[in-house]
């Protein structure tokens, strides 16, 4: 059993790595890559809201400057993209002779793979710093972050000379290593990037989470003023985590924009970020499997709903929410983990129900005496 | 010759929207003193930890700690100073265990990179296992605090403040809810942290107030109404009139 728990995380990478492309058709490995990339932002979220407490309503901000930027470095490199002045081809439209100064650096593949995570980090590191510091939490914080969003929407969706605004970069008709981006034989090896990438963020996750770091996030979320007064100054682990979380929104947005075939001021919505909020509630926050499950579930579920009832899907997902929040506070995993299956089970008379308080033969002290009774009989 | 004051507090008021929580109140605490301090409701007992902890700024009056005023310092400034502080109601990190909640008091280095090593001074570690065996929560020590009775918070939120090793522990009614029997028990404990430290312990228990055997100054409205050993306070006839609300005349 315990050997199981262990290979566990190995044989569904392996699944995901090597059986998920020989059974599913190009187009549904793709979904399922782009799932596996809007995992890892449910991974970050959850670091951030599901640990720490921070319900951000913002980390659309980071998701699409992610993409931006991986968007621009293919625009730049691809010359069936490139017009007439050697810039891509869209300037023309807006009669843009020069490029402006921000692309200048995403000529630079190496500038581009740190900017997808560093743009993203030092606005959160930023913004975060000034939120924290001035002691802003709560309903106020998820306001704000909401605020900052449609700033950032607003802004991307006006600017159709800096960064063709509301039509967004396509990056599916780009190329890479002479391949085309939005071929099979490209989305397969971003698959296999995301599905390697995923893990790692989930480490990462881990690693911030686990020990005494993660139990200073742990005891912001249950009561911060406490953790004051037990002279731990809050913001510095706020800050990292926030910055944290937005690396990590940069690099999912990166993949899911290549997989996507698409980055536009859509990413920036609010009813973009709300949803990622979604995934984590439904998969189960403040643990680090439930993120992933309730991105993979939650996305595919759409793409099915989708196919079958368009228009329909907004109606199943605010259903959903809803079942969750009432019936499953914990999430999916949540509930898994807290017996929630056996209890069903219990419940349609499968199995059978436990008579007594489960917890007597775990209690500590009536372990200590029943302990003590024994050995005094010997 | 005379030992410096461990806190002098001056002429502090604070007030809130124009009513005022304390009065020009006047405190000073020796290195190592046990004091109780009494006081019906609304006599700024609570808001007068406050003042201390940084929580709440005063309108006018200085605080000082071991000759530097603490007028400004954030909460944690104040605590990492060495002043503890429990709340009135056990304030715990519910999910976080017994042993980590202990252990992240107990953190020397109180900063993101100090955590991050996860590593503790095996002193710090001996330090705690003695206090979770001193208020009797070995046994819960992988418990999530949440899942502790109301008394065992209560242990746990004062042997968290004692696992700071802070100079000056306040404690705010540390035994409301607990039984006789625990109730003495942390009257031991106070007592024995006398002397290593100073403990400032704010209660309606009077039975337990005589049990500390310490001196007691009681507020009221804001300000120090008398100071002395519970016996000749008891029977000041100013302390009768604000506890039972007879008139002078």
């Amino acid at each position: 059993m315990k050997l199981l728990s262990k290979l566990t995380p190995w044989i569904l990478l392996a699944v995901a790595l090597f059986i998920l492309p020989l059974i599913l058709d190009d187009f549904r490995l793709n979904l399922f890559g782009r799932y596996f990339a809007l995992a890892i932002t449910a991974l970050a979220i959850d670091l951030i809201w599901g640990y720490t407490g921070l319900l951000s309503l913002g980390q659309g901000i980071f998701f699409a400057l992610g993409g931006y930027a991986s968007a621009m470095y293919l625009m730049l490199n691809t010359k069936s993209e490139a017009g007439g002045n050697g810039i891509p081809k869209f300037f023309e439209n807006y009669g843009v002779a020069d490029l402006p100064f921000f692309w200048q650096p995403f000529w630079s593949p190496v500038f581009t793979l740190i900017a997808i995570w560093l743009v993203p980090a030092i606005i959160a590191g930023f913004v975060g710093y000034l939120i924290f510091r001035n002691r802003i939490k709560g309903v106020y914080f998820s306001i704000i972050t909401q605020a900052a969003l449609m700033v950032f929407y607003h802004f991307f969706n006006g600017q159709q000379k800096l960064i063709n605004g509301t039509n967004g970069l396509k990056t599916s008709t780009t190329e890479l290593f002479g391949l085309l981006v939005g071929s099979p034989d490209m989305q397969l090896w971003l698959y296999r990037l995301t599905v390697i990438l995923l893990p790692i963020a989930f480490l990462i996750c881990r690693y911030f989470t686990s020990g005494r770091f993660g139990d200073a996030l742990i005891a912001i979320r249950d009561d911060e003023l406490r953790l004051r007064f037990t002279g731990y100054n809050p913001v510095p682990f706020k800050t990292i985590v926030f910055i944290v979380a937005g690396a990590l929104c940069g690099v999912s947005g990166a993949l899911y924009t290549v997989q996507s075939g698409i980055v536009s001021p859509q990413f920036m919505t609010i009813a973009m970020s709300i949803e990622m909020v979604i995934w984590v509630a439904v998969g189960g926050r403040g643990t680090l499997v439930g993120p992933i499950i309730g991105a993979v579930v939650v996305n595919y579920l759409r793409s099915l709903v989708s196919e079958a009832l368009p228009e329909m899907w907004l109606f199943v997902q605010g259903a959903l929410f809803i079942f969750v929040v009432v019936l499953m506070p914990d999430g999916i995993y949540g509930w898994f983990k807290n017996g929630g299956f056996s209890r069903l089970l219990a419940a349609f008379g499968v199995v059978h129900a436990t008579a007594t308080y489960p917890q007597l033969d775990q209690d500590p002290v009536v372990l200590e005496e029943m302990q003590a009774s024994s050995s005094s009989k010997k | 010759m005379v030992a410096p004051p461990l806190l002098e507090m001056s002429d502090v008021s604070v007030s809130f929207d124009g009513f005022y929580a304390l009065t020009d109140l006047s405190i000073r605490l020796l290195p190592g003193e046990l004091r109780s301090i009494i006081g019906p409701n609304g006599a700024g007992k609570t808001t007068f930890l406050d003042v201390i902890t940084g929580k709440v700024k005063p309108t006018k009056g200085s605080v000082f700690f071991r000759g530097q005023p603490l007028k400004g310092l954030s909460e944690q400034k104040i605590s990492r100073l060495g002043i503890g502080r429990k709340f009135q109601t056990p304030r715990v990190f519910d999910n976080l265990s017994v042993l980590r909640n202990l252990e992240l008091a107990a953190v020397p280095a109180k900063n993101p990179l100090g955590l991050i090593t996860d590593k503790l001074p095996n002193s710090v570690r001996d330090d705690v296992q003695h206090l979770l065996n001193y208020v009797g929560l070995a046994p819960f020590a992988r418990r999530p605090a949440g899942s502790l009775s109301h008394g065992q918070k209560q242990w746990l939120a004062i042997a968290m403040v004692v696992a700071q090793s802070p100079q000056l522990i306040l404690l705010d009614e540390p035994v409301a809810g607990l039984t006789d029997e625990e109730t003495s028990r942390t009257a031991d404990l106070i007592k024995s942290l006398a002397g290593e430290h100073t403990v400032v312990v704010i209660e309606h228990d009077m039975e337990f107030i005589r049990d500390l055997n310490a001196p007691v100054t009681v507020l009221h409205q804001g300000s120090v109404l008398t100071e002395g050993f519970l016996e000749t306070v008891k029977s000041d006839p100013k302390v009768i009139e604000v506890y039972l609300g007879q008139s002078q005349d």
